[in-house]
C-alpha cells in the first residue's frame, strides 16, 4: 500500500482528449436538442415561487393517502390540486390555486380546515401563499440574475484570457445550463428560487473549471511555442487530470452527504449541484477546449503576427 | 513564500482565535453564555425563518388607490373653493388624471383661476415656490386642475415610508419579538417575524387601514333618493355598523381626520359598554369645536375605513377636544381599534402578495438535517483529503476546520442570516476551498517531479497556483454578488454565505497550510516531499 493515495494516480497520462471531441460534440448536440425539446413541450415544473398559489406542507401520524387526499382537494374546490411526497411517507406537500373570487389567505385557511376535518391527524407545518404578481416578477428577476452573472463572468474571462477563451466558456456554460434545465424538466423537479441559486452555483463551478483549465493552457502555450494547439490542449488536460479527479471527488463527497441526509428541502438543490459538477467538468474538456481549437488563439502576445494554426489542426 | 514572516504567523494565529471566539456562542449553553463577561462575543448565528420557524409577509402598498383618493379630494377642494367665493360653475368632472370645470360667469373667469392657483394643492418638497398641482386655463371658460408627475411619485414614496412606520408601531404593540420590516423595491414592504407561527395575528393588525374620519351626515337626502341613486355632488353613501341604520349619507369631505388624534384608549360609555376614548390635538380640537358649535342637533358620522361606526347627534358643542366613540364594540374590538388609532392610519391600502409560515418544529428539524449533512459532508472531505495527500492533506483539513469556524464566526458577528440553502452554500464553499489546496499540492508535485528541491517545489507550488486560485475565486465572487443583489430571501442567504466563504477560503487555504508546511519544513528538514 503506497500512502498517500495520490501516488496511485498516474503522474503523466497521455489521453488523447481532443480526438474524442467530435464524438462528444455529437452527444452534446443530441442532448441539447433533447433538452430544448423537453423545455418547449414539457416545460419546467414551476413551483409556487414562480407560478403563484398556495403550498401547505403537512405531516400525518400515518402514511399520507395521496390519491384520497387529491380527490378531497377536488371536492372542496382547491383548483389544480396536487399532493406530492415530501421526504418521509408521513409527510406531503399539498399545492393548489385559489379560485379567482377567493383571497389566497382565505382559501388556504378554508382548505386547511376542510383537510383537518377529513384527516383529523393532519398537521400543517408550513404554509406559503404567493400572489401571481410577485411570482411573475420573481421569475423575471431570477433569470435576470442568471443572465447578468453569466455576462459578468464571461467579461472577466475575456479580459483575463482573450476572446476565444471567452467564447469557449460561453458556449460551454450555456451548454451546461440548457442540459441542467433539461434534467430538471425530465425529472419534474420543482423549479423555485432555490433552483435559481443552484443554477448560479452550477455556473460558478463550471466557470471555475474553465478558468483553471485555461490558466494551464495559457501557460503551456507560452512554454511550447511551436507545438500544435491540439497537442497542447491534450497536454494541459492531462496535467490537470489529477486535480480534476480530486477536486471533483471532494465536491461530490461533500454534496453526496447532504443529498443523503439533508432532507427533502435540500434534495433538489443538491441534486442539481451534483449534476452541475459532473456536466461542468465534462464541458470544460469537451466543449470549451475544442471551441478554442476551432476558433484558434494568438500564440504569443509579444509577436505581432500570430502563428497560423491552419486547417490541419482542426478536428 | 514559505518563509514564516512574523505577520503571517500573527495573522494566522489571530484568525484562529477570532474564529473560535466568535463561533463559540453557538455551541455554549445559554446559561454559560449569560455568565460570560460582557466583552466576549455573545451573538449566535442568525437563523433564517426556514430554520427557526416564523412568518414572512410581503405587502404591496396600493399607491394607485391612494392616487385615486387624492384626485377625488382635489375635485372636492375645487368645488369648495369656488363655492366659498360664490363663483358659479358647472361640468365639474374628473377625466383620467385631470379635473376640469367650466366657470358659469365669464367675467369671473380670471378671478376663479387666481383663486384656484392660490388655494389648491400643497407646496412641493424640494422645489421652491413649486406646488404639487397645476391649474391651467383652457379657453371657453374652462379650467383644468391636475397633479404634477413628481407629486404622484413623492406621494407614493411617502406612503410607503409612512406605512412602514405605522406597521412597525402596530407590530411593536403586539409584542412580537424583533420583527424585521423592510422596504422591498419601490412599493413593497417585507415583514419577517421569527418565531411567530400565526401570521393571521399579524395580518389582523397590519391589514387594516384604520383611516378614521369625522364626517357630517347629509340629512337632506331621503331614502327614496338613495334608492334612485340621486345624490347631491359631494355626498356619498357609506355602509354602517350602527345597529339602527344599514347606511348613512355623509358629506365626502371630512371635518376632522384621524391624523389629528393625539391619543386613543379603550374606555366605557355611561352605560358601561366598551367604547374608544380619543383626544384631538389643538387644531383638531378647534375644528371639532367649531363644527359642533354650528351644527347643534345634527348628526355627524364616525367613519372607519369607509364604514360608519356610529353617528351621534350633536347635543352640546365639544370644545374639550376629547370624546368617546361608541358602537357595537366588545372589549377586545375596542382595544384593537384604539391600538390602531394610536399607531396611526395607513396612508394607502395594503395588498398581501406573499405569505409564508414555517412552524418551529419544522425549523428545528431543518436545523438538525442541515447540521448532520454539514457534518457528514465535511467529515467525508477530511477523510478523503487526508487519504489522498497524507500529512499535507491533514494540513488542508486543519485549514478547512478553521475555514468553517471563521465563516460561522463572521456570520454570527455580522448577524447575517443563515438559511437552509445557505448550508448547501457552505458545503460547496468547503469543496471549492479544498480545490485551492489541491491546486497548490498538484503544482508542488509537478515542480518536484521536474527536479526541484522539496523546499523550492513547495515554494513554487504556492507561487504558481496563486493566479489560478485567484481567477477561480473571482468568478465565484462575481456570481455570489449577483445572487446577493438580485435574489431575495433564501437565495440572498445562500449568496452571502458564498461571498464570506470566498474570502475565508482564500485566507485559510493559502496562509494556514503555508504556515503549517513552513513549520513542518523547519522542524523535519525533509529530503523529499511526502506527496511527490
Amino acid at each position: 500500500m503506497r500512502w498517500p493515495l495520490i501516488r496511485y494516480i498516474p503522474r503523466s497520462t497521455h489521453f488523447r482528449f481532443v480526438r474524442w471531441a467530435p464524438v462528444a460534440a455529437v452527444i452534446s448536440a443530441i442532448l441539447i436538442v433533447a433538452s430544448i425539446g423537453l423545455l418547449v413541450f414539457q416545460g419546467l415544473n414551476l413551483g409556487i415561487d414562480f407560478k403563484g398559489g398556495i403550498a401547505l406542507e403537512i405531516t400525518m401520524s400515518r402514511p399520507v393517502p395521496q390519491t384520497e387526499m387529491g380527490a378531497v382537494l377536488d371536492q372542496i374546490g382547491a383548483h389544480d390540486g396536487q399532493v406530492q411526497g415530501f421526504g418521509s411517507p408521513n409527510a406531503a406537500l399539498v399545492k393548489f390555486l385559489p379560485s379567482k373570487d377567493e383571497a389566497p389567505s382565505v382559501a388556504s385557511k378554508r382548505v386547511e380546515a376542510e383537510l383537518i376535518k377529513r384527516f383529523p391527524d393532519l398537521k400543517v407545518t408550513s404554509r406559503s401563499e404567493v400572489g401571481a404578481k410577485v411570482s411573475g416578477e420573481l421569475l423575471m428577476s431570477g433569470f435576470k440574475a442568471l443572465g447578468v452573472a453569466l455576462l459578468l463572468t464571461l467579461g472577466y474571462i475575456w479580459f483575463r484570457f482573450g476572446l476565444s477563451y471567452g467564447t469557449g466558456a460561453v458556449v460551454a456554460v450555456i451548454h451546461d445550463i440548457v442540459l441542467t434545465l433539461g434534467l430538471l424538466s425530465v425529472c419534474g423537479i420543482e423549479f423555485s428560487m432555490t433552483e435559481i441559486a443552484a443554477l448560479l452555483t452550477v455556473i460558478g463551478y463550471s466557470m471555475n473549471e474553465k478558468v483553471i483549465t485555461f490558466d494551464r493552457l495559457k501557460e503551456n502555450l507560452r512554454k511550447y511555442r511551436t507545438t500544435p494547439l491540439r497537442d497542447i490542449i491534450d497536454l494541459s488536460e492531462n496535467e490537470r487530470l489529477s486535480r480534476t479527479i480530486i477536486t471533483g471527488t471532494t465536491a461530490l463527497l461533500a454534496l453526496g452527504g447532504t443529498m443523503a441526509f439533508g432532507g427533502p428541502v435540500l434534495f433538489p438543490l443538491v441534486f442539481t449541484m451534483i449534476f452541475g459538477i459532473i456536466i461542468g467538468t465534462y464541458s470544460s474538456i469537451y466543449i470549451a477546449l475544442p471551441m478554442i481549437l476551432i476558433w484558434g488563439v494568438k500564440r504569443n502576445d509579444e509577436e505581432a503576427t500570430p502563428i497560423k494554426l491552419g486547417a490541419a489542426s482542426r478536428p | 513564500m514559505l518563509n514564516l514572516s512574523r505577520w503571517k504567523i500573527i495573522a494566522v494565529t489571530l484568525s484562529v482565535i477570532f474564529g473560535i471566539l466568535f463561533s463559540l456562542p453557538n455551541v455554549l449553553p445559554q446559561k454559560t453564555l449569560d455568565a460570560m463577561p460582557g466583552w466576549l462575543p455573545h451573538q449566535k448565528l442568525n437563523l433564517g425563518l426556514d430554520l427557526q420557524g416564523g412568518s414572512y409577509l410581503l405587502y404591496e402598498v396600493d399607491t394607485d388607490a391612494l392616487h385615486r383618493e387624492r384626485l377625488s379630494d382635489l375635485m372636492e377642494d375645487t368645488r369648495t373653493q369656488l363655492r366659498s367665493e360664490q363663483i358659479p360653475f358647472g361640468e365639474l368632472a374628473q377625466q383620467g388624471e385631470v379635473i376640469s370645470v367650466r366657470i358659469g360667469d365669464a367675467s369671473r373667469y380670471e378671478a376663479a383661476l387666481n383663486l384656484l392657483r392660490k388655494n389648491l394643492g400643497a407646496p412641493l418638497a424640494g422645489v421652491i415656490g413649486g406646488k404639487d398641482v397645476t391649474v391651467s386655463g383652457k379657453g371657453d371658460n374652462r379650467i383644468e386642475v391636475t397633479f404634477v408627475p413628481e407629486a404622484q411619485r413623492a406621494d407614493a414614496a411617502k406612503a410607503v415610508d409612512q406605512s412602514i412606520e405605522t406597521i412597525r408601531r402596530r407590530i411593536d404593540s403586539l409584542g412580537t419579538k424583533e420583527p424585521s420590516i423592510n422596504r422591498q423595491g419601490t412599493n413593497r414592504i417585507m415583514i419577517q417575524a421569527a418565531g411567530e407561527s400565526d401570521p393571521e395575528r399579524l395580518r389582523a393588525v397590519i391589514g387594516k387601514t384604520a383611516k378614521l374620519t369625522f364626517q357630517m351626515v347629509d340629512e337632506s337626502v331621503s331614502p327614496e333618493d338613495v334608492q334612485a341613486g340621486r345624490l347631491p355632488p359631494g355626498s356619498e353613501v357609506l355602509q354602517s355598523e350602527d345597529r339602527y341604520a344599514p347606511y348613512y349619507v355623509v358629506k365626502k369631505r371630512a371635518i376632522v381626520s384621524g391624523d389629528e388624534l393625539t391619543n386613543a384608549s379603550q374606555t366605557f360609555d355611561q352605560n358601561g359598554r366598551p367604547a374608544v376614548g380619543f383626544a384631538f390635538n389643538g387644531s383638531g380640537a378647534k375644528k371639532f369645536g367649531d363644527i359642533t358649535l354650528r351644527n347643534h342637533g345634527k348628526r355627524f358620522a364616525i367613519v372607519l375605513d369607509k364604514k360608519v361606526i356610529s353617528a351621534p347627534v350633536i347635543n352640546d358643542p365639544i370644545t374639550s377636544g376629547s370624546g368617546i366613540i361608541t358602537g357595537s364594540f366588545t372589549a377586545e374590538s375596542a382595544n384593537e381599534l384604539s391600538l390602531l388609532l394610536r399607531s396611526g392610519a395607513l396612508p394607502a391600502p395594503l395588498n398581501i402578495e406573499d405569505q409564508r409560515t414555517v412552524t418551529a418544529e419544522l425549523g428545528a428539524e431543518a436545523v438538525k438535517a442541515g447540521s448532520i449533512s454539514l457534518a457528514i459532508g465535511a467529515a467525508s472531505m477530511f477523510v478523503f483529503v487526508i487519504l489522498a495527500y497524507g500529512l499535507f492533506g491533514g494540513f488542508a483539513a486543519v485549514a478547512l476546520v478553521v475555514n468553517v469556524l471563521m465563516i460561522i464566526g463572521i456570520m454570527s458577528m455580522t448577524q447575517a442570516t443563515l438559511t437552509f440553502p445557505g448550508i448547501a452554500g457552505l458545503i460547496l464553499t468547503l469543496a471549492v476551498a479544498v480545490d485551492a489546496n489541491v491546486l497548490i499540492y498538484e503544482r508542488m508535485r509537478d515542480e518536484a517531479n521536474a527536479g526541484r528541491t522539496p523546499m523550492a517545489a513547495a515554494d513554487h507550488g504556492y507561487k504558481l497556483a496563486l493566479t489560478s486560485i485567484l481567477d477561480a475565486n473571482i468568478t465565484s465572487l462575481i456570481s455570489g454578488l449577483i445572487m446577493f443583489s438580485f435574489g431575495s430571501g433564501p437565495v440572498k442567504g445562500f449568496a452571502w454565505t458564498l461571498v464570506i466563504g470566498v474570502f475565508t477560503s482564500l485566507f485559510t487555504a493559502i496562509f494556514i497550510t503555508q504556515v503549517l508546511i513552513g513549520w513542518w519544513f523547519k522542524t523535519t528538514k525533509p529530503k523529499k516531499l511526502p506527496i511527490a
